[in-house]
């Protein structure tokens, strides 16, 4: 028997949630306030879960890296929000969203936690709307919705190609209510340096104060992290500079498991990297496939005329042009999952049809919707026979409406104008579906730390669908954690402070400062950047979008080799007690050196293909799935929860096996 | 291209601080400005210096982390952008570009070209929110219908990042864009309305005490914020202050 209990609760699929919420303690209100917890990340699972808490009457402390909970990267977040509304009347329902957030995610995630997620969706949209989010409406004044990528109805809200923005905005006003209420004490540019337990149970935090360098100790009854994914292992991707895993890394390293680190998703619209210098890479919303067609050239003339500038993609006519996910998967066409058209892209560059210097884009067409908006919306306002520079241009209002935002920003990074010519496009890292392992109350295995969001790893299985981050972290935030968190808490309104002059307080502050020391004291010859780059390097090129058991086994013994020089060898200018951004992204890019090698470990203990993990050796051999990622059900439906045990490459795997009661493992056709 | 970079360089808050002069070389015009100061940072930490601190961390244009003063803008020469969206092909081969912190008392600066900005969360804790908590009972969203232009006027006030380019362009230091915006957003929607009054005087007042500057109506504000707000909205919170003074039983 695993050590693992998921703790799903007994009873129908549809009645779980509701009968837990039912049997699970709660902690009167009176005593709420003599309850404090700690939420570390203030992005939409952190900003929401701490707001709603405060709102209970909890004492909450909140921390973030920026100086704004504003700021924190769930604001980057462009196409939308999934919620099972039916709004639009398409046959959508709850059951149908957990349906294909199991088959979107390979059936790799657990039914209970994504029924629930689906179950509170809905909930969802009416909080942020009564928060006054602005979402898009249609003229009749009710909620527009968009369809995304992997599914056949339209389910996503969105405010333009900000949806994350909005939400987090939301998130941040509730937020701001409590902390001006004193409700929420709020800890900007404040860094968990480590979790501190006591008794076994989570009881605080270390943290640094970025601007003074101060070590300080916070306790709480309950910690919850809620500080995001781990993509910035690959150095490039599309998350923000600071986002990191080390929150996660530091309770792994304390007791908490981590759980398939090795399902990350590829975005597969991207804008392409242009040379060394380059620091991350931008997302283009796959909201733009709703419109845009992929193609690449057909022949290798055309690339090549391309490539040296002779031609342009506009000279191409239709037959010369390769539309290949409508000809690979005509069911599904530009709209595949993610994982399956990020590596749709790379077989076509694979094979030498990319459409740049470096040989990695291909690109992203509006001209048939801009030509076909553009003759709707004469038909509507009355213009007969319009010329075709007229429907162009109302053509061009439409999608200017629809992403306006998105064409401007890939304008001023690419200078071309989307509008006259097809963007370019490129898969890149952008989310990571592992994380901390948790259990349906969100709990890690570490009594009384929690994880939340993007950091945990429960609901998306081996690949995320396209607008379902959003919801996950709301609903993690504002819906789970608020009622969970009470069912441990209950036992706890006797404990009072928790005092930070326990001994358990001191070593771990003393730990924190003697890495600090050892970091800044090792005055090497290389900037941290240095090995963040080596180890993206290996990252991409060996546990990047295909892996094989050579190249993983390489990587493992690289990123050692990475790790041991970066500890003989970094170089951090300036001194603890001050603002050192040098000296933080250190102490990050050392949690990516361990974080990489479990990683590669996790991959090479995965032999099947699954979601965003494609082992090379396992493909489907024949028939119509020919060449197609090849899961492998009887072996590996299971999450790999790994234990620390010193080293990376010495963790020991913890199976929980998945259970499909309600839904039928099928091999994932979108052809 | 090969530039000369004047930058400022503060050690901490009580620093005097002073400009440097630093050359760098071989920058690729396709490189983001904030990518420039990448490599210019690596090449420092090589010679030994420190490298200059500067906020930043999307780099995508929406977290509005990023700041500096370049050549006298906020956010540089390109329009509708953040720093971390200008490229270097905006500037020439052999230019000398300035770098400064944005400006203003309100943002004390903590480091190099890093400023507190915390003002501005004091600003929204005074009111930029709708008083309604976390609940799995609230209406139907669909049982509210939003005319499309007052939604559609809603988004263009919340796409504020709250940067503070507004406030370190304005010759006064002030802060009524980004106020404007948020109460701007309320203002436009039916939620936003039983705390309508109310909302617009704490956060004018807190403003204020925060020792932001007055408006003076250049329209500065406007040119550099890279979310195109509009000055309308100034237009609308002072409709909306006087409205609420005028019914204030305070």
């Amino acid at each position: 028997m695993s050590k693992l209990d998921s703790k799903i609760p007994e009873g129908p699929l549809k009645d779980k949630w509701t009968k837990h919420k039912n049997e699970i303690n709660v902690v009167n209100p009176a005593n709420k306030r003599l309850i404090d917890i700690i939420v570390v990340g203030t992005g939409l699972a952190g900003g929401a879960a701490a707001a709603s808490l405060a709102e209970m009457g909890y004492s909450v402390k909140a921390f973030a890296y920026q100086d704004s909970p504003r700021r924190a990267h769930s604001i980057a977040a462009q196409g939308g929000i999934n919620a099972a509304k039916n709004y639009q009347n398409d046959g959508d329902s709850t059951y149908r969203l957990f349906y294909d957030t199991v088959k979107g995610g390979d059936y790799r995630a657990r039914e209970g936690n994504v029924y629930r997620l689906a179950e509170v969706s809905a909930n969802i949209i009416d909080q942020c709307v009564a928060q006054g989010v602005p979402f898009a409406r249609e003229y009749g004044g009710l909620l527009d919705n968009r369809s995304f990528g992997g599914v056949l109805v339209s389910r996503t809200f969105y405010a333009k190609g900000q949806t994350g923005q909005q939400l987090l905005l939301g998130a941040y006003s509730a937020m701001n209510r409590q902390i001006g209420k004193g409700k929420i004490t709020m800890y900007n540019r404040h860094e968990m340096m480590d979790i501190v337990k006591v008794d076994g149970k989570a009881r605080g935090i270390i943290a640094r104060n970025m601007i003074t360098g101060e070590i300080e100790k916070h306790s709480a009854h309950a910690v919850v992290i809620a500080s995001g994914g781990y993509g910035n292992v690959f150095f490039l991707s599309t998350n923000a500079m600071g986002s990191n895993v080390s929150a996660a890394w530091k309770i792994h390293k304390k007791g908490a498991y981590f759980a398939n680190p090795c399902y990350t998703q590829i975005h597969p619209t991207c804008v392409p990297r242009s040379g060394d210098f380059q620091s991350k890479l931008t997302l283009m919303s796959e909201s733009l496939r709703n419109d845009g067609r992929i193609w690449v050239p057909k022949n290798m003339d055309d690339v090549m005329a391309i490539r040296e500038g002779k031609k342009k993609p506009t000279d191409l006519s239709e037959d010369e042009r390769d539309y290949y996910l409508e000809r690979r998967y005509p069911a599904f066409g530009n709209l595949v999952p993610r994982d399956v058209a990020s590596r749709a892209a790379k077989e076509r560059c694979d094979a030498g049809y990319g459409v740049n210097a470096t040989g990695e884009a291909v690109y992203l067409d509006f001209k048939s919707a801009i030509h076909r908006y553009g003759s709707e919306k004469a038909l509507v306002t009355g213009i007969n026979n319009p010329s075709e520079e007229k429907i162009i241009e109302l053509g061009e209002k439409v999608i200017e409406e629809k992403y306006g935002n998105l064409f401007q920003m890939y304008e001023k990074i690419v200078a071309e104008n989307p509008y006259k010519t097809p963007m370019m496009i490129y898969p890149a890292v952008h989310y990571t579906m592992g994380g901390i392992w948790c259990d349906y109350n969100l709990m890690t295995t570490i009594p009384g730390c929690y994880a939340a969001g993007e950091a945990n790893f429960s609901d998306h299985g081996a690949n995320r669908l396209g607008a379902s981050a959003l919801m996950q972290g709301l609903a993690d935030g504002y819906f789970v954690l608020p009622y969970t968190i009470g069912d441990y808490l209950a036992d706890d309104i006797r404990t009072g402070t928790i005092s930070t002059d326990l001994p358990e307080f001191n070593e771990a502050a003393k730990e924190v400062t003697d890495r600090l020391e050892k970091l800044i004291n090792i005055k090497g010859s290389k900037s941290v950047d240095s090995f963040h780059k080596r180890l993206g390097e290996v990252m991409w090129n060996k546990v990047g979008m295909a892996r094989n058991a050579k190249g993983l086994t390489e990587a493992m013994d690289e990123i050692k080799a990475i790790r041991e020089d970066f500890w003989k060898d970094v170089r951090i200018p300036g001194g603890m007690n001050e603002l050192n951004p040098e000296l933080e992204k250190a102490g990050r890019v050392a949690d990516f050196l361990e974080l990489g090698e479990l990683f590669a470990k996790d991959a090479l203990a995965r032999e099947e293909s699954c979601g965003g993990h494609f082992r090379e050796e396992s493909v489907e051999e024949d028939g119509l799935q020919k060449g197609e990622a090849k899961r492998n059900d009887k072996d590996f439906a299971y999450v790999a929860a790994w234990e620390y045990k010193g080293e990376p490459r010495d963790a020991e795997m913890h199976k929980e096996e998945l259970e499909f009661n309600d839904i039928e493992l099928k091999t994932r056709s979108y052809k | 291209m090969d530039l000369t970079l004047k930058v400022w360089r503060q050690k901490d808050k009580n620093d005097k601080g002073r400009m440097e002069t630093y050359p760098v070389t071989g920058i690729s015009e396709h490189a983001s400005f904030l990518e420039m100061l990448d490599v210019l940072n690596e090449q420092l930490i090589t010679e030994g210096t420190e490298p200059v601190a500067f906020d930043h961390d999307c780099r995508e244009g929406i977290c509005g982390m990023c700041s500096l003063y370049i050549n006298g803008e906020a956010h540089g020469p390109d329009r509708k952008v953040t720093t971390c969206q200008l490229h270097m092909r905006m500037f020439k081969d052999g230019e000398t570009v300035h770098i400064e912190p944005f400006r203003s008392k309100a943002f004390p600066v903590l480091k190099d070209l890093v400023v507190d900005r915390t003002s501005f969360e004091r600003i929204q804790q005074a009111g930029g929110f709708i008083s309604v908590n976390t609940s799995g009972n609230t209406q139907d969203a669909n049982a509210l219908p939003i005319a499309k232009p007052m939604a559609d006027k809603a988004m263009d006030a919340a796409t504020c990042i709250g940067c503070g380019a507004c406030v370190a362009t304005c010759k006064n230091s002030s802060a009524m864009l980004f106020v404007a915006a948020k109460v701007s957003q309320y203002s436009y929607l039916p939620q936003g309305q039983v705390e309508r009054k109310e909302r617009v005087l704490n956060m004018v007042d807190q403003m204020d005490k925060e020792g932001f500057g007055n408006c003076t109506n250049t329209g500065a504000c406007e040119v550099e914020c890279p979310k195109g707000i509009s000055l309308e909205f100034i237009a609308r919170m002072n409709k909306e202050y006087v409205t609420a003074s005028v019914a204030s039983e305070k």
